[in-house]
């Protein structure tokens, strides 16, 4: 017994002796990492979650090519997004969330503040996410504006504030205009009005989306273009204006208005192709591919205006070191070019527009961003065509496009009740 | 040591250990914290740990609750008269009318096969056969037996129903196959002396001794189709509810607490209706 004891206890002080130097081998090798950063860099993984609109494994191969680490891609549905940013914090590094759910789930602390002295583009930001002016002369739309909720007071703030302070909730990088997708060849006349959608001449041939933030920001763009109310804010309702709402569309929803509802893109592709749906609440690139497949598609302009959204990249609070530079340095180069000239060509708008010409040709930027004629085919990013030479782009303009937006996504502060009374909306 | 392991009891302790501490970890122990999380509250973004009955008021204060409890048992009522009837034809053809035993495998087994896809997929494939422009709508109309497409085929509560019988069917056939394979061939023989007709045969005879399988099969269905959410989403374009979506709505806007207090609700409605199922057979005795 004792022999046996003795014998252990000096195979573990070698044991004890040999991880020390191992220990200290480990450790002078981080202490030399700052000389060794571009190798070490390499070994970095940086998993990025979002919607599916900017999760693409194009970019994720680029960011291989261009910075040498490893983008890490999971593309989930809008509320799964907001639940895991605000559940899972270690389940990511970077989020790729819209602003409304960035005022869902800024306050939980799961996520960093960012110094804009970091960011090399900056300055070339659009006025939508800064001072939240597209000119200067333009007025700020009703709901949660991007620049409302982009930037908090410090590197440690849960709170928004209204100035530039230097430190951004989400770098920018995506925005654009939603309003009503219709199949031209199956409605037959012009639409210009949201309330179209509740027509009854399209009983049981309409859609509208099953995210209530988003859904409930197109139901109150119908209600008012029908006359029936005008709110104070679509942005934040009272539970009277939420109550009245869902009501209208419930009413509407059991004469069979609706045909179905949406939750993920692909659903309101296929309701569009297939010829379910000649009128729903949409998407842009699904009016694209949509349009790919050869069916008739247009992203109807429509005289009250349209809803819009934005989008941007966070940071998880977890990360430091070596991971925290991987992470600012992919913000970087996303925002100088190649990503955004690669949306630009789905239908979206860069948020830093200037950075991204340089990924277009001239005549794809007329098409896509100054609402010219097409000079010959335009192609999307995966080699589709989408227009030919002589078509313009549906509703014009950047100007024109986001100059015409009435409201943003939206988190109320009624947000809970509005969810319930969604909820029983669904099921009415 | 050794004395103790030979009284019985502790033996009998051991034995049935394994199997409590899977069923204590895996089965008691969430639904105990499904209990808890439903007196808590929730905001936007955290679950507050308390104790109130909200979840509860909400729930039972609002009348679609009612509404959407009284889909679901429409669906499993339905659902399960079709699969009963389907379930039991299918299971009495392979039993009494196929004669070898190698063609009752044969055939059985050809019944399964659709099961080797997924769930999934054989549900959302019925969507462009019954679409308005789909292959059951465009036969009709090259037929001349309607003018116009027909649209409740799919998006309807018709979609759903058919969905589920499609899906569930086999869990009444198996269960009836089984405990009419059983059934000792003399009896109906001797009925059929005695001077009992066909149906008489199967009225007095093949129905009472098959009640087990038919409990087992209406037990799986029922539950099947009272805890399913998929199908009622994708078959109804969202458009009917059943309490399995209310729950992954609430899931999906972060109501846990709201989440839970709908599956316990549903929870005991469902060992209720097998509770009274159970009133009717004793599955096992009859085993």
């Amino acid at each position: 017994m004792t022999k046996l004891t003795s014998r252990t206890g000096l195979s573990r002080r070698a044991l004890l002796k040999g991880a020390a130097s191992t220990a200290i081998a480990a450790g002078s090798t981080t202490l030399g990492a700052p000389m060794l950063w571009a190798q070490n860099i390499k070994d970095v993984t940086i998993r990025q979650f979002g919607t599916g609109v900017s999760n693409l494994n194009d970019v994720a191969n680029k960011v291989k090519e261009d910075l040498g680490f490893t983008l890490e891609m999971t593309a989930l549905d809008t509320d799964s997004v907001t639940q895991r940013a605000a559940t899972q914090p270690n389940s990511f590094d970077i989020a790729d969330i819209e602003y409304f759910i960035c005022k869902k789930v800024w306050a939980a602390g799961n996520m960093q503040a960012m110094d804009t002295s970091k960011i090399a583009n900056y300055d070339k930001i659009a006025g939508t996410f800064r001072s939240g002016l597209l000119t200067p002369t333009s007025t700020i739309a009703q709901g949660t504006a991007p620049h409302t909720v982009g930037f908090t007071s410090g590197p440690n703030g849960t709170d928004f504030v209204d100035e530039e302070s230097g430190w951004m909730t989400l770098i920018p990088t995506i925005y654009n205009a939603d309003t009503l997708g219709i199949r031209p060849d199956l409605i037959g006349r012009p639409i210009n009005n949201w309330s179209e959608l509740l027509n009854p001449e399209f009983k049981g041939k309409a859609s509208i989306l099953d995210i209530s933030s988003i859904g409930i920001m197109d139901m109150a763009m119908v209600v008012e273009s029908m006359g029936e109310y005008t709110y104070p804010d679509k942005g934040n309702m009272t539970k009277e204006e939420i109550d009245l709402t869902l009501g209208i569309f419930t009413e509407a929803k059991k004469n069979g208005q609706f045909r179905a509802f949406w939750k993920s893109f692909d659903e309101s592709v296929n309701l569009m192709a297939s010829g379910e749906v000649v009128i729903q609440s949409m998407w842009s690139p699904a009016i694209t591919a949509v349009k790919s497949q050869g069916v008739p598609c247009v992203y109807q302009p429509l005289e009250e205006g349209y809803r819009s959204w934005g989008g941007g990249l966070g940071i998880s609070a977890a990360l430091s070191g070596l991971e925290l530079e991987a992470a600012y340095e992919y913000i970087n180069w996303y925002l100088s070019g190649w990503v955004g000239g690669y949306l630009m060509r789905q239908g979206y708008y860069s948020a830093v527009p200037e950075t991204s010409k340089e990924f277009m040709t001239a005549d794809e930027w007329g098409f896509w961003y100054e609402g010219k004629a097409a000079e010959g085919d335009i192609l999307s990013p995966t080699g589709d065509k989408l227009a030919g030479a002589g078509e313009v782009r549906d509703g014009g303009a950047f100007l024109d496009r986001m100059g015409s937006v009435v409201c943003w996504n939206s988190v109320m502060d009624e947000n809970q009740y509005m969810v319930r009374k969604w909820n029983e909306f669904i099921a009415a | 040591m050794k004395k103790l392991l030979e009284n019985r009891n502790v033996t009998g302790w051991l034995m049935v250990s394994p199997l409590a501490a899977i069923l204590l970890v895996f089965l008691v122990m969430p639904i105990v914290l499904i209990v808890i999380v439903s007196f808590w509250r929730a905001t936007e973004f955290s679950i507050i740990p308390a104790l109130e009955w909200d979840n509860y008021a909400f729930l039972f204060g609002s009348p679609v609750t009612y509404t959407v409890f009284l889909n679901t048992f429409k669906y499993a009522f339905i659902t399960w008269a079709f699969t009963l009837v389907i379930g039991f034809t299918v299971a009495y053809y392979l039993a009494f009318h196929i004669r070898s035993l190698t063609w009752q495998i044969a055939l059985f087994l050809l019944c399964t096969i659709p099961f080797w896809t997924s769930n999934i997929i054989r549900m959302i494939s019925w969507i462009p056969f019954l679409g308005r422009n789909g292959i059951a709508n465009t036969t009709l109309m090259s037929w001349g037996v309607i003018d116009e497409p027909v649209e409740w085929l799919l998006f309807s509560d018709f979609a759903v129903i058919l969905a589920f019988v499609h899906l569930y069917t086999l869990f009444m056939v198996v269960p009836i196959f089984n405990t009419m394979m059983r059934i000792d061939k003399s009896l109906i023989e001797a009925a059929r002396d005695a001077g009992a007709s066909g149906a008489q045969i199967l009225w007095n005879v093949i129905i009472p001794l098959t009640k087990p399988g038919i409990m087992i099969g209406t037990i799986f269905v029922v539950t099947l189709v009272m805890g399913d959410f998929i199908t009622v989403r994708f078959m109804s374009g969202s458009q009917s509810a059943n309490v399995g979506r209310l729950i992954s709505n609430d899931i999906a806007l972060l109501q846990y607490p709201s989440a839970s207090a709908t599956a316990i609700v549903l929870l005991a409605t469902v060992l209720i209706t097998i509770g009274i199922l159970l009133r009717f057979v004793d599955i096992r005795k009859e085993l």
